[in-house]
């Protein structure tokens, strides 16, 4: 005891007026996140093409559609700083156009895989009794090749959807759906891992003690500390349901063949390489640098968001 | 010692094991080089059983192994195959008043499995098609053929419902070929389609045999040593028959990297094609047949609404098609279509704009609907207005009797028709009709599988299209196509050719008078009515008239391109320069 009043009690005085701010997870993740360089250019880079695909078609006016068949194969020029396709269609709208569409479709297709993804790995983590079925319902669907369901599921259910919503909006339903529902799989064993983790610890056991339901745990205790890596599995997820719109539009498959989507911008052109490259090279430099961006930026949260990691 | 052993043993295998595989790649390479063929059709057969399936691809897959009595050279001449000669009136094989035909066979033809070729197989051939259970694809060969007999084992006499003035049909090109009778004897009618080992690989008497089929994908072809002119022909001993893929990589596979040898109906725009020839590994051949490229206006209702009745015909024309079948509508449709420039600007030398849909040999092509070659748009939105149909809702897209002008345009997946279809979608656009875009990957939508809702035949859209043709020079039966016992259907598998299930008991007695019509100049101007006909109530929208476009590597020879025929119809005369 006397020790203890020996020693000089800390004033708010001495210490360094910075060490007073409170420190959130999420600045102390902007602070770690900032000097990862490449996710930072990575985060430019993405804004300008988000911006670009949002805002550009109101600035640049023409018509993704429009033939103007004397205008075919037009190198880069002033009227169409992209070049154009074989019936004189702008690629600069198309890319614009197309990217507004890849993008919608990866990020509401990372929101389904998302939410489904959570929803298992936490039931299962936290459940004994579930655990063991959950898991073996995830292998089975990591089992499933996604492109010959998609495949067939177009089939089955094109007709239907199309009535409801029309072709393009039934044809992004069901392609955003079924990439979302076959996408879940990895943050489910991700998210199951973390929360095997985290119930183990004290303040679980805290929450538990003083009689906390099972949903207030799940939800108010352990979602908020398995949330680090859904956000950076939710970034990948887009990545992948970019690049596999990109390939089915590549089959020919997917949306009316007159509704230009990065992939379908890159199938229609590929044939021409030869002879109007730009045709290719734009839509494929624009699927590739969103997906390399999106998984800069993933991996720089990956850093930010894990204490362990921070410098 | 023991260790001695080991490693001397292990040394021998591996030297055995490095031997093999050098000895292995070294004459597989070899046979590669030299007496191997690859083809590439960029459409994969799926039967080789002609009469279960219309289909180009699996027509000439089928006429290596299969042989007609008589086939088509490239100039459109008949040449005998398994018979000794053409029969004509001078030499007495047709009789005087036309209603029969002899045909005498060789007899020194064999099967591939050994057993000699008669008469009786002709005779087989007949009942097979025409057994009603089958939904034969080939039917169309024989119309009015009343008795198919085996005078004796090389004399096969066809008898006639009345004068035949061409009775080359049975029997004759690849379309009409010869079938084994032992071997399918038990897979007639309705077992047909159930005979896959038969189907797949059928005993012919061709140069080839198949060694192994999957479909819709690869087929292997081994020389067949009981060919006639075996072991001087065919000079190469293997084919590779691969299907699949596209169009444009198939122009590539021969023409810039040179791994295929003959690559067939390339529909790719040509300035892609004149890029890929420049490379100067091999040849873009071509020839104008009776191809068109044409839109087919489905005559049925195809909403998805009607389940089961989908795009079914209906006797009593309860089942007709909103708004396709009024002449405004599908005339307006024609007129707003610019030809020429899809011709020029897609095609290049390989296409022009047509009006017709038969437009070859010339004889027979109408010049009465010449004037659709000039578009009009002011035209076809008078035509419209005039009729009534105008947009009411203000949504710009004309509405008739309340239904709005939307149209389902389907076709099957390939750079170059989605382009067609940009293009026609535009021009529909400024006249008020909305149109929906749909490309189908070209192995189901020509797949045939009854099963598939995205089939040609089945027709689940509005309009379609794609290419025809016929081989041969004689319209007949191929205007017999559009009869109405031919219209596809649930109850015949949707087999039939009358694929926009138009019917106009008119049409079918123009069919029955050509059938007994002699007179080449008569025949011409039936031909041209029916023609006419079929264009004036909007059935089908001719667009273009294609040359039959494929590549040859240019150390392959004696290729000789054949619009009338199978493209492969001399394949045991070609052979590789070394």
């Amino acid at each position: 005891m006397a020790t203890v009043a020996k020693s000089k009690p800390i004033k708010l005085d001495d210490v360094e007026p910075e060490m007073l701010k409170s420190n959130s997870l999420w600045s102390d993740a902007w602070r770690q996140f900032r000097k990862h360089k490449l996710a930072m250019i990575a985060v430019f880079v993405l804004f300008f093409i988000v911006a670009g695909v949002i805002i550009g078609p109101f600035f640049w006016t023409v018509d993704p559609e429009h033939i103007e068949i004397t205008e075919s194969y037009s190198g880069m020029t002033t009227i169409h700083p992209f070049g154009t396709d074989s019936l004189g269609r702008d690629t600069l709208a198309r890319v614009m156009f197309g990217g507004r569409v890849s993008l919608a479709i990866g990020i509401s297709a990372m929101l389904i895989a998302m939410f489904l993804g959570t929803l298992v790995g936490l039931l299962a983590g936290y459940y004994r009794s579930l655990d063991n079925i959950l898991m073996r319902i995830t292998d089975m669907f990591l089992s499933l090749p996604i492109l010959p369901l998609l495949l067939v599921i177009t089939l089955l259910f094109r007709d239907s959807l199309r009535k409801i919503f029309g072709p393009e909006m039934g044809i992004f339903i069901l392609t955003v759906t079924i990439i979302g529902a076959l996408g879940w799989m990895p943050t489910a064993r991700l998210v199951r891992g973390e929360v095997l983790a985290v119930k183990g610890q004290e303040f679980v056991l805290a929450a538990r003690s003083i009689g906390s339901p099972d949903y207030r745990i799940l939800f108010g205790h352990i979602l908020r500390n398995v949330f680090s890596p859904v956000i950076v599995a939710a970034t990948f997820s887009i990545a992948s349901a970019i690049i596999t719109e990109a390939a089915l539009s590549f089959l020919g498959l997917g949306f009316p063949p007159d509704f230009p989507t990065w992939g379908r911008l890159l199938f229609d052109g590929k044939d021409f390489l030869t002879i109007t490259p730009a045709l290719v090279i734009w839509p494929g430099l624009f699927i590739s640098l969103t997906v390399l961006c999106v998984n800069f930026i993933g991996d720089g949260l990956r850093d930010a968001l894990d204490p362990k990691m921070r410098k | 010692m023991q260790y001695f052993s080991f490693r001397k043993m292990s040394l021998l295998l591996v030297i055995v094991l490095v031997v093999g595989a050098f000895g292995v790649i070294g004459t597989a390479s070899a046979q590669d080089d030299e007496r191997t063929l690859n083809i590439l059709y960029w459409q994969a057969p799926s039967t080789l059983n002609v009469f279960l399936s219309g289909g180009t691809k699996e027509i000439h897959a089928a006429s290596l192994v299969l042989e007609p009595l008589a086939r088509y050279d490239q100039d459109g001449n008949l040449v005998p195959y398994l018979a000794t000669e053409i029969p004509t009136l001078e030499n007495g094989g047709i009789s005087e008043d036309l209603t029969t035909i002899t045909w005498n066979l060789r007899d020194d033809i064999v099967w591939s499995d050994g057993t000699p070729f008669t008469a009786d197989d002709v005779v087989f051939s007949w009942e097979f098609c025409t057994n009603p259970e089958l939904g034969c694809s080939q039917v169309q060969n024989f119309n009015d053929v009343e008795n198919v007999e085996a005078v004796d084992d090389h004399t096969v006499l066809i008898t006639f419902g009345g004068p035949k003035p061409f009775p080359y049909g049975p029997f004759v090109g690849a379309q009409s070929p010869i079938f084994q009778r032992a071997q399918f004897q038990d897979c007639v009618g309705a077992d047909a389609q159930s005979c896959t080992e038969e189907n797949f690989n059928p005993i012919g008497t061709g140069p080839y045999v198949v060694e192994e089929f999957r479909p819709n994908d690869v087929i292997t072809y081994v020389v067949n040593e009981n060919y006639r002119d075996f072991p001087e022909k065919p000079f190469f001993t293997r084919v590779n028959f691969k299907g699949g893929g596209d169009a444009e990589s198939a122009a590539r596979a021969v023409l810039e990297t040179g791994e295929f040898d003959y690559a067939w109906n390339l529909q790719v725009e040509f300035p892609i094609l004149q890029a890929m020839e420049a490379n100067g590994i091999g040849t873009i051949i071509s020839g104008f047949g009776t191809s068109v490229e044409r839109l087919i206006v489905n005559q049925t209702n195809p909403n998805p609404d009607l389940g089961d009745l989908r795009s079914v015909f209906e006797a009593d024309g309860s089942n007709a098609h909103p708004f396709l079948t009024d002449p405004a509508v599908y005339r307006a449709l024609s007129m707003a279509i610019d030809r020429n420039v899809m011709a020029e600007q897609l095609y290049g030398p390989t296409g022009r704009a047509t009006c017709n849909v038969l437009p070859a040999p010339a004889i027979y092509a109408s010049t009465n609907n010449d004037s659709c070659l000039v578009q009009d748009i002011e035209g076809a939105n008078a035509l419209l207005d005039e009729a009534g149909i105008v947009d009411t809702d203000g949504d710009g897209i004309r509405e008739k009797d309340g239904v709005p002008l939307r149209i389902l345009y389907q076709t099957s997946t390939n750079a170059l028709r989605q382009n067609e279809q940009a293009l026609i979608k535009q021009w529909w656009s400024e006249i008020g009709v909305d149109t929906e875009l749909r490309n189908i990957d070209a192995s189901v939508f020509f797949g045939g599988d009854p099963a598939s809702p995205d089939t040609y035949q089945k027709f689940y859209a509005d309009i379609e299209m794609y290419t025809n043709n016929f081989d041969g020079t004689d319209p007949e039966s191929y205007m017999s196509n559009w009869a109405c016992n031919n219209i596809p259907g649930p109850d015949t598998g949707w087999l039939g050719n009358n694929i926009q299930r138009s019917c106009d008991p008119e049409y079918d007695a123009l069919v029955e008078q050509m059938a007994r019509t002699a007179d080449l100049e008569d025949r011409a101007a039936l031909a041209i009515q029916m023609n006419d006909m079929i264009v004036q109530n909007g059935w089908m929208i001719p667009l273009i008239h294609r040359g039959a476009v494929s590549a040859r590597r240019n150390d392959l020879e004696g290729v000789l391109m054949n619009v009338w025929d199978s493209e492969l119809w001399n394949i045991a005369d070609w052979t590789r320069a070394s």
